[in-house]
Parts: C-alpha cells; structure tokens; sequence
C-alpha cells in the first residue's frame, strides 16, 4: 500500500516564541495544537490521531488527556530531531488504512529556559556515556572525516550558515537576523574542531504543530492543499563497530524509498527543507539525498548555492535552525512548516520560492555520528 | 586552572560483567562470533551480524588508529577529545584520548588502550603511542 495522494497537510503552526520563561512545555504543545487546528479550520473535537515524540511530557497519552483529545490512534515514535517527519508518514500510513481523519502532530520544549529532556540513553550506556559525547563533538567528527575523505573545507561549510542568514533577515520571528559572511563563520570561536560556534544552531525555547488529514476533509477545508506523496524512514548506528563510516548519514536509505513512492528525483524538488542542527549536516544529507554525488557537498552548497532567488536548490528559507528556530534541539516540526509555506506560496515574498509545486523535507535525529535516525518526506501542491 | 575531569563508574549487567571485570585487570574484551567469525564492540550476547548466541570473549591487543575525533573546547574541566579508534581486531570504539598534545592529534595516528579509574570498574581510554 502507498500512502501517495492519501494524507494531506491541512494545517501549520511555528509557535512566534524563541524564549517563554514564563510558560510550560506542555502548555506550549497545546498552544501550538491550537495554532495548527485554527489554521487548518478545524477543532479540538476534529483530532482523532495522535502523534508526538521525547519532547512531550509522558508521552501521547499523558498529553492527549491533558488537551483533552478523544483519538483513536496514539503514536510516540521518538527518532528525535525527525521524529516528527517520521510522525508525517505515520499519519499518511494511519489515515490511508482507516485508523484516524484528523492527525495531530506536536513537538514543543524550553531548552533555554527549562532544560532539554534528557537523552534516554539505551544498552550502549557504560561503553559510551562517560566519553562526553554532545551534539557538537559528534557532528564534529562526522566534519572531520568528511574533510580528511572528500577535502570538503571550513569556508565551504561556512556558506550553509550564511544562507541560512539571507533568509533568516526576512524573518521577524527568527532569532539571528543578521548577514553573516564565510570570514564570520570561520572566525567564530572554535566549539568542537572543526565546527565554530556559527557552524552551530541556534536554543530556542518553542514548538510546532501539524495537523494531517484525508483527501476529503482537506478539500472541504479553505487552506491551500498541500499534499503528502513520498516518505522513508531509516535508522543507522556503529552497529557493533564494523566497518565505521561517518561521511554518510542513514539518509541514503531513507530517501530512495520515498522519492520512488513519490516518483520525482531530486532534480525535480524545487524547494527543501533540511535540518541544520550543524553546517555539516546540511552538507551530508545533501549528497545522501542524492542532490550531489558523495563527496560533492561541500562544493554544493558552496557560492549561494542555497539561497533562494540566487542558486540551484532554495534551502530552509525560514532561516533553519542556524538562525531562525530550533524548538528543543529538534528541527524536524520547523522544516516541515516552512515546505507548507512554500508550497502554499506563503513564505516571505523575499524568499518564495516561484511556483513552488514540489518540495523534499528531511531531517536527522539522535547523534549523526553515532546512532541516528533518518526521515524523507515529499510534499506536493495538490 | 579547571577541575580533572572524572568519569562516571560503569553500572554493568549480568551480560557485560566479564567486561568490566577484566578492565579491573587492565584488559580490554571484545565479542566474537563463532559462527560468522566477525568481531563487534561493545559487546552483546548475540551476535548483531547474524544473530548467532555463540559469541565469545576475546581480549584486544588494545591496539588500533583513530578514526576521527573532535577536541570539544567548551567544558567546564577543560578541553577533551573525543573520537573514533579503529582496533587492530577491527571494531570502532568511541572513547577519549588522553594523556598527550590534544592539538596533536591526527586521523590515522596509532594509539593503544589506557584505563581510568572511576569509583566503580576502570574505563578504557586510549593514547598516541610514541
């Protein structure tokens, strides 16, 4: 069974905030609920599936008894950061099979002001835990073998956060709003060699929603209609150590699947949201994705090749999580927005995209360079 | 000058106990399989190659080159690396280096096993050999 044409996106919320002391985490999950069913036009009383990952407090059922949904069919796959482009096909899977009309999909947190959830850690714990692995020094090493492989240079990886910075200036909402150069980057103070702090994303306090829906509904609806034609989803870990490759992420196994479901290639995607937890990870997935051959990411992205209106493959036009948004250091939920906006011609008129009919959203989650999860998703202006 | 960094003490379990039993001797385990012969770290009781439950403890000349790693330069003990040692027997393992010019690092360069107390068993880290 495809789940091609069979679920909709019918509505779309980025929580405004970046820094919401004053806030909890699952009030920001329903706000953002709220947010997503007023966009869409529809109700509370409409939900009937659930889906959310780490980030929500107890889980799906804790937190759909707390916004006081009555669904029938609960999913808290937690793949982290793309938990919730995996939640998106798990949607399409659960609408196309009868099991829900209306799916909710909510990630929300305060890293800034609360403290991230901590990362649940499973059987690799005494072999792992004490060598101080983070995010950057994970995704750095993942740097620096692409750079000992492929040749790929600081000043190349530099050009994912100066696009991000383009497109970040149109965005009242995003948190880091001005230009940034290649010399900006490079001369940022070094966080985990090779990455220098503006190779990083941004903490930010915040959420999303998305809500998904079938082929009926979503017509009978005002919004836009914004389709889901093509989704994947992968994992990769050390996998017992052998043969330990860290130039490439468990994209090139979640792409492939939803590109022939969908049956475009990436020559076809017009535009793509692709998480930027790092410059790095934009580079990788870039070439795991099939956009370029491995190796060739580094020259990819290099020159404003990310930028919309200026080079070949328009790139998180919201300003990504390098400078607009990264709601508890998960970027799925953001990059998913922002294709809704370009597909339904919504994005800031500075960065839309022209005639933006086909758009690739992915992400990464867990540790890129040690175990991650992976999640490709094709969307479609119907 | 920073705090020295100390590490938390393994918990361990019923399946890891020889592990870290032998890192309290100053060995380093890893699992084979006997039936596809393929060696894995961290160590299982079933093999993640091909399922088989013949696996057994084996001890690494604890020997090997570094794959890749990071000198991470924000930490409240000062800065560490973290990285990738490729074992001569041929599973990566993540672990620190330690004990050497953290700026002189390489990928590629030889390194072999060091422990490192904790309160509980002692971890394997690993150095450049000289």
């Amino acid at each position: 069974m495809s789940i091609k044409g069979k679920a909709y996106i019918a509505g779309v919320y980025e929580h405004p905030t970046r820094h919401a002391p004053d806030k909890s985490v699952a009030q920001l999950h329903a706000e953002c609920a709220r947010g997503a069913l007023a966009d869409a036009g529809l109700t509370k009383d409409d939900v009937d599936g659930y889906f959310c990952a780490g980030d929500a407090p107890g889980g799906p059922m804790a937190m759909a008894d707390y916004m006081g949904l009555k669904v029938r069919h609960l999913d808290g796959t937690d793949s982290g950061g793309c938990s919730y482009i995996i939640h998106l096909g798990h949607a399409a899977e659960a609408i196309a099979a009868g099991r829900c009309s209306v799916a909710l999909i909510t990630l929300a947190g305060k890293p800034r002001t609360g403290g991230a959830p901590p990362r649940a850690s499973g059987p690799e714990v005494d072999f792992e835990a004490a060598y101080g692995a983070t995010t950057h020094n994970i995704y750095a090493m993942c740097a620096l073998r692409h750079m000992h492989e492929f040749g790929t240079t600081s000043e190349q990886l530099a050009w994912v956060k100066v696009a991000a910075s383009h497109h970040a200036q149109y965005n009242p909402h995003a948190m880091l709003r001005d230009v940034v150069t290649v010399e900006d980057v490079i001369n940022s103070p070094l966080i985990a060699d090779p990455l220098h702090r503006l190779d990083c994303c941004v903490v930010s306090d915040g959420g999303g929603a998305v809500i998904v829906t079938t082929p009926e509904i979503a017509r009978s609806l005002k919004r836009p209609l914004v389709r889901l034609i093509g989704a994947g989803e992968a994992l990769k870990g050390p996998r017992g150590g052998k043969s330990l490759d860290l130039t490439y992420s468990a994209a090139v196994w979640s792409a492939p699947p939803a590109f022939a479901e969908a049956g475009v290639t990436p020559k076809d995607i017009k535009y793509a949201s692709i998480y930027d937890s790092f410059t790095i990870t934009v580079v990788m997935q870039i070439e795991d994705l099939g956009f370029c051959k491995k190796g060739e990411g580094g020259k990819f992205v290099a020159d404003g090749n990310l930028i919309s209106g200026v080079g070949k493959l328009p790139w998180n036009t919201d300003g990504g999580g390098l400078c607009s948004n990264h709601p508890v250091n998960r970027g799925g939920m953001t990059k998913i927005i922002e294709a809704v906006r370009q597909l339904r011609g919504e994005a800031h008129p500075k960065v839309q995209v022209p005639n933006c009919d086909l758009a690739l959203v992915h992400g990464t989650g867990g540790l890129l360079g040690v175990r991650h999860g992976a999640s490709t998703a094709i969307l479609e202006r119907a | 000058m920073s705090d020295k960094p100390t590490y938390p003490a393994p918990q361990g379990n019923a399946e890891t106990k020889p592990f870290w039993d032998a890192a309290t001797q100053g060995k380093l385990l890893i699992k084979r399989c006997l039936s596809c012969k393929e060696p894995h770290y961290f160590p299982r009781s079933i093999c993640p190659f091909c399922f088989s439950d013949a696996t057994v403890w084996e001890e690494s000349a604890g020997e090997g080159e570094i794959y890749t790693f990071s000198v991470m330069r924000k930490s409240p003990t000062g800065p560490y690396a973290i990285g990738y040692v490729t074992l001569k027997e041929g599973p990566s393992l993540l672990t620190n280096f330690v004990d050497c010019d953290l700026m002189g690092l390489k990928i590629g360069q030889k390194v072999k096993v060091v422990f490192k107390p904790t309160d509980g068993a002692p971890l394997p880290f690993f150095t450049p050999v000289t």
